[in-house]
Parts: C-alpha cells; sequence; structure tokens
C-alpha cells in the first residue's frame, strides 16, 4: 500500500508537469487575448496524431520528430488566430471566440476521425516500453522524459516571456491592451504570435500525451480539455506558475483516487473545481500572481 | 418651439403643425394592424403546425419533424437564461439528460406505460428545474468565461455518473417503455406533445421579455454590477430565469427520450447537444423571442439531413463545425436582429428620399432594440413621441 501511495503521487506530479504545459499555452492565450481556446483538447489529440504519424511513416524518433510538429503546430495555432479569431470584435467577443474554437475543435476531430479512423493508437518508442526501478517502486521512462520535455519547454516559455522584447509585450499586452498599443506595441501581432505559441506548446504536450496515455482516439480531446479548463481556471486564469502547481496537485490527488476508486477518479477534478469556486471565484491564484511575478 | 404651451411635453395637443397630427393618427392605428397582423400569423403558423403530421405522413418527415419541435422548446428555454442574462450555458444537457433518465427510471419502478407515459413529463421537468437551484447557485456567483467552464464541468460530471451509477444502468444504458401506438401514426402523439411544449417554452419567453421580470435580466445581461446598483437582485433573478430554463428543458429531454426509445449516457448527455442548442440561439438571434424558434427550425431538420446523408458521422461534424464559424464570422448576432437592422436601415433611406423630393412625411422607424449604426440623423420632421418636446 505504501508503495502503491508513493508511486501514483510521483507518477501525478510528473504527470501534472505535462497537463502544466498543456495549460500553460492555454492560460497564456487566454492572458493575452481573454478568450478561451476550447480547441486545446483536440490540438493536443492533433499534436500526437502528427507525433505517431511522423514516427509510423518518417520512422523518425518521436523525440526528432519534434523539430517539425512544434513549427507545424505553431503554424496551425497562427492560421486559426488570423482567418476565425482576429476578426471577432464587439460586445459578444467572449461568448463569440469560444464558440469559434469549439466549432475549430469540431473540424478538427472530423478531420482525425477522415485520417486515422475513430480505433486507438499509441505512440511507441525507445522511452515507452522501458521504465527505472527508484526505491521500492517502478518509474515508466516515458514519463520521465516527458515531465524532462515539459520543464524544458516551460522553462522556454519563461525565458521568452520574461527575458526578451518579445515576452515583454506579450506581458504588456495581458496587463492592459489599450495601454500596449499607445506605446506602439502591435497587439494583432503579438495576439497572434502568442496563440502560435500556446498551440505549439501542444505539440510537445502532445506528443508525451500519446507516450504516456496507453492509446488515444480522436474522441480524446473532450477529456483532455475539460481536465485543461479545471486546471486552467482553479488556478486563476492568467497564472502559468498557478497552472503549474494546480496541474500538480489534481493529477497527484487523482492518482491516488485512483488507488481506491478508479471509476471516478476522473471527477477528483470537476468536483475540486466547483467547491474551490464556491469559496474562491477567482481562483486558488487569481490573476495578481501574474503580475506579481 | 411652441412655448406657448405649458405642457410641451404632452404630444396630445391639437394645435402643433399638422405634419405632427397627421403622425399621431397613424401611429396607433398602424401599431393595431401590425399587431393584428402578427395574430394572424401566429395563427396560420399553429395551424399549419397543427395539420403539419396530417399532410406529410412519412415517418422520416415526421420524425425530423418531432426532433425540431423538440428543440425548439430546448432552444427558446436555453435563450430564456442564456439569451436574456447573457450567461452562456454549454451545460444545459444536465437538464436535458436529468429529464430523460428521470423519465426511463420512473417509468420503469412505477410501472408506466403507454400514453400515461406522457404525464410524467412535467414530474420531469420538475427534477431537473430542482436540480438546476444548486448548480446555479454555485455557477452564477462567477461570469464570463468561468461561468462557462462550470458549466461544461458540470456537464463532464453528469456525464460521468450517468456512466458509473447503477440507478442509470451505467454504460450498458436503459430502455424506456415502447407505446404500442400504430406503426402508420406512431410519430403522432409525440408530435403533438412536443408542439404543446414548444409553444409553452415561446410563450414563456415572449412573456418574459415583456415582464418587468425580462427588463431584469436584461438589465443583469448589459451591466451586472450596474443593475444590482439600481435595485435588480441579482441572484433570485438569474437562479429563476435558469430554474424555468431547466424546466423545460427537463420536459423536453423526457419526451426525447421516449420518443428515440434508448438511454446511454454518451447519447443522453452529447456534447454535440449543447452546441446544437447553442448555434442554434446564435444563428437566429439571442435575446429574441422568434430568433430561437427560427434557429431550430432551420438548423436542426439540416443537422438531421446531413447525419443521414454522411454515414461516416466524421462528414457531418465538420460540416457542421464549418457551419458554425460560418454564422459566428458572418451572422454574429443571428439573422432576426441582422435582418431587421436592413430593413430599418432600407427605411430610413426612403424617408430621407421622400423628405428630399418634399412628399408627404413618412414617420421614421424607430431603431431596433439594438443601437443600429444606421439610425439616421435627426431630421426636420421626427417622429411624433418627441415633437415639441425639444426647446
Amino acid at each position: 500500500m505504501g508503495s502503491e501511495i508513493g508511486q501514483a503521487i510521483a507518477a501525478g506530479i510528473l504527470g501534472g508537469g505535462v497537463y502544466a504545459l498543456m495549460a500553460a499555452g492555454l492560460t497564456l492565450v487566454f492572458g493575452v487575448l481573454d478568450i478561451i481556446n476550447v480547441a486545446q483538447g483536440i490540438l493536443v489529440v492533433l499534436g500526437a496524431y502528427l507525433s505517431y504519424a511522423i514516427s509510423q511513416h518518417l520512422h523518425l524518433d518521436p523525440l526528432a520528430g519534434l523539430v517539425i510538429t512544434v513549427p507545424a503546430m505553431f503554424i496551425i495555432g497562427v492560421v486559426i488566430y488570423w482567418l476565425f479569431i482576429r476578426p471577432l470584435r464587439g460586445a459578444e467577443r467572449t461568448s463569440m471566440t469560444l464558440l469559434a474554437c469549439f466549432a475549430v475543435a469540431l473540424i478538427i476531430e472530423g478531420l482525425l476521425y477522415r485520417f486515422f479512423g475513430s480505433g486507438y493508437v499509441s505512440i511507441t518508442a525507445w522511452f515507452t516500453t522501458s521504465s527505472i526501478h527508484i526505491f521500492d517502486f517502478y518509474l515508466a521512462d516515458s514519463y520521465l522524459i516527458g515531465f524532462g520535455l515539459a520543464v524544458v519547454s516551460m522553462a522556454l516559455l519563461y525565458f521568452v516571456l520574461y527575458r526578451t522584447t518579445f515576452g515583454r509585450a506579450v506581458r504588456a499586452t495581458m496587463q492592459n491592451q489599450t495601454a500596449a498599443r499607445l506605446i506602439g506595441i502591435d497587439v494583432t501581432r503579438v495576439s497572434a504570435l502568442t496563440f502560435g505559441i500556446g498551440t505549439a506548446v501542444t505539440a510537445v504536450g502532445g506528443m508525451v500525451y500519446g507516450a504516456i496515455s496507453g492509446g488515444f482516439t480522436p474522441n480524446s480531446g473532450y477529456d483532455l480539455i475539460s481536465r485543461l479548463l479545471a486546471i486552467v481556471i482553479l488556478a486563476g486564469m492568467g497564472s502559468i506558475g498557478g497552472a503549474l502547481v494546480t496541474a500538480v496537485l489534481m493529477t497527484t490527488a487523482e492518482a491516488l483516487v485512483d488507488i481506491w476508486q478508479p471509476d471516478w477518479s476522473v471527477a477528483v477534478f470537476y468536483a475540486a473545481l466547483v467547491i474551490i469556486l464556491t469559496f474562491r471565484p477567482a481562483g486558488l491564484f487569481g490573476r495578481r500572481a501574474v503580475r506579481a511575478q | 418651439m411652441t412655448s406657448s404651451q405649458p405642457a410641451a411635453g404632452q404630444p396630445a395637443s391639437g394645435t402643433t403643425k399638422p405634419a405632427t397630427i397627421k403622425q399621431l393618427e397613424t401611429g396607433p392605428s398602424r401599431l393595431l394592424s401590425s399587431r393584428l397582423a402578427a395574430a394572424a400569423g401566429l395563427v396560420v403558423l399553429v395551424a399549419v403546425i397543427g395539420v403539419f403530421p396530417l399532410v406529410f405522413t412519412n415517418a422520416t418527415v415526421t420524425n425530423f419533424a418531432v426532433i425540431t419541435l423538440i428543440f425548439v422548446a430546448v432552444v427558446s428555454a436555453w435563450n430564456l437564461f442564456s439569451g436574456f442574462s447573457g450567461y452562456l450555458s454549454l451545460g444545459h444537457a444536465v437538464f436535458y439528460g436529468t429529464g430523460a433518465y428521470f423519465l426511463v427510471v420512473a417509468a420503469k419502478d412505477w410501472n408506466i406505460t403507454g400514453s400515461a407515459v406522457f404525464w410524467l413529463l412535467p414530474l420531469a421537468g420538475l427534477v431537473a428545474a430542482v436540480i438546476a437551484v444548486p448548480l446555479g447557485l454555485v455557477a452564477l456567483r462567477v461570469r464570463r468565461h468561468t461561468f462557462v467552464v462550470i458549466t461544461i464541468a458540470y456537464f463532464f460530471i453528469a456525464q460521468l455518473a450517468a456512466s458509473n451509477l447503477n440507478v442509470t444502468g451505467g454504460s450498458s444504458g436503459l430502455l424506456p417503455p415502447v407505446p404500442n401506438y400504430a406503426a402508420s401514426t406512431f410519430n403522432n402523439p409525440f408530435y403533438y406533445v412536443a408542439m404543446l411544449i414548444a409553444a409553452i417554452a415561446v410563450a414563456l419567453a415572449w412573456l418574459i421579455r415583456r415582464s418587468r421580470f425580462g427588463l431584469q435580466l436584461r438589465a443583469i445581461r448589459d451591466d451586472e454590477d450596474r443593475a444590482a446598483g439600481l435595485g435588480v437582485r441579482a441572484m433570485p433573478v438569474k437562479l429563476s430565469a435558469l430554474v424555468l430554463s431547466a424546466f423545460i428543458t427537463g420536459m423536453a429531454g423526457a419526451l426525447w427520450v421516449y420518443f428515440i426509445g434508448e438511454a446511454f449516457p454518451q447519447f443522453v448527455f452529447d456534447p454535440l447537444f449543447d452546441l446544437a442548442v447553442v448555434l442554434m440561439g446564435f444563428f437566429g438571434g439571442l435575446g429574441t423571442v422568434a430568433g430561437p424558434v427560427l434557429g431550430a427550425i432551420v438548423l436542426e431538420p439540416t443537422q438531421q439531413w446531413l447525419y443521414l446523408q454522411e454515414t461516416n458521422g466524421y462528414s457531418a461534424e465538420i460540416l457542421f463545425g464549418a457551419l458554425f464559424l460560418v454564422v459566428i464570422l458572418f451572422l454574429p448576432r443571428g439573422v432576426l436582429p441582422t435582418g431587421a437592422e436592413y430593413l430599418t436601415s432600407i427605411r430610413a433611406r426612403i424617408a430621407r428620399r421622400r423628405r428630399q423630393e418634399g412628399g408627404p412625411p413618412v414617420s421614421v422607424p424607430e431603431p431596433g432594440s439594438q443601437s443600429s449604426a444606421a439610425s439616421p440623423p435627426s431630421a426636420p420632421s421626427q417622429p411624433s413621441a418627441t415633437a415639441g418636446g425639444t426647446p
């Protein structure tokens, strides 16, 4: 029992890192554009399928395949923004952009069914079948690789946001769009690039998801997006650090509940969401956490 | 302009300019005739819908018609909450599914079959309404994006519960009783019950839109803090709208499950259902009474037909998504408001041209409920309502 709990906690923390990466894309897009990209879930699945296709047809290692999938997902993100998000303005923009993202998600899901069918597939590579033995429990290599990738990506994201001029423009836009425009920031360009970055992280997230989830279908997007939304809302929207902490907390809690109640472990996410928001409507970390950083 | 008159604000005086008198005379009669026309149109519409299944007896057609009427009810009910209050719910499938499961379980446990099952519909609505109270109390504390996401979370909790609880039969599903109606007219009882529910939903939306309650809801939509400052008790108002909406949605869901004759978690709690309802609401025009009806009547048969044509599933999904994008990008405020604005601008242009030609003055129609960019600039002869009011 003790080792089971230890293993659950380890898996929760490692898996949480991956969810944190996907959620970081979502929360970044929310912070800059003030929209909820409900297509993030299906974009992760799309990233997973891209990695799968590359490893199947080009016989490339999925890790090396990231060189192709990350720019590809970035371009897809920019195109989605330019075609479907940018034209939406006016009072109903909040709900319109959300619905536009939903429509994009439907189309992507349909296309994935068209090209890959509805059967389960999973990404196989050198790190998906082995595991290492630490203390008295086993950790799959895919979890470790996934966590490592997530950490590297998050560090990269952090570097871009806090050490570059572009990152400064992004943060300025997050704080006050009108003021950012007044001091000469091209907000549309920043928004497009941010949406691209938020989508590009799904290439990494999707590859890891495809390797650790033990099989995915085009339908997996719903499960993913509901978890990601729970994480982002719970963390307080726009807070990247908060998303990291919340993701780890939630996946660990889920892994622990999974030991006793496998059928209900998914409900942990939603139950926590409803309960915490009852007492803290702004989420655990709120938006102030972003500004304090 | 009429400084000799003390009661300048009262337009009902016979000594102002002739043009104004003329407008005053035409005003009420035009109102009356337009009301008569609307009433006549309504009677014709109800008659057409009423005889529809007697004229078109093809089972596929009446099948579409029943589903469409159910969606008229659901979209109207959804709009009654989301359209009026501005709180976008993507979780109405929870109420729909609750009503559906209640009907199946109650009919099984109480051994109710045949037409008597229809008496369970109000109860199913009541159960959905009761569930809406705690859900609303939590969700309505937050606004905008967060509210939408919480409704999505409700949806997934409900779906998860339906696939894991014993009472719903889990993922193996449940079967409601099958009524022993004659095969040729099997759909007709469902059709008329659906018509009744749809009529109740539309009538309710119409009454609420005209009432103080509806005004409070729309005040909340426009600016909740200001509405609260003006004395609107926001929470009870929002919650009442949600509960009413859930009641109708629950009834419609119960009827739907009795009609299709099976209850599986993935179909009873279907994310596409929520999207379809929202799309229909947006298509017709959010916050209007006729918009949701139009949206359901146009889009639901289209969707059914698409799924019938494209049996592989994904083509219909792609087309549905594309249609959704087209509506959002090109008709962002819906067919009815956009159309009304277009008509207003045309009428205003005609009125202006007539004035310039020196013809008889035509009263400039009032701009629609939404502020329209096409509202005419202030002209010499304004409508009667403001005549004499300006210094």
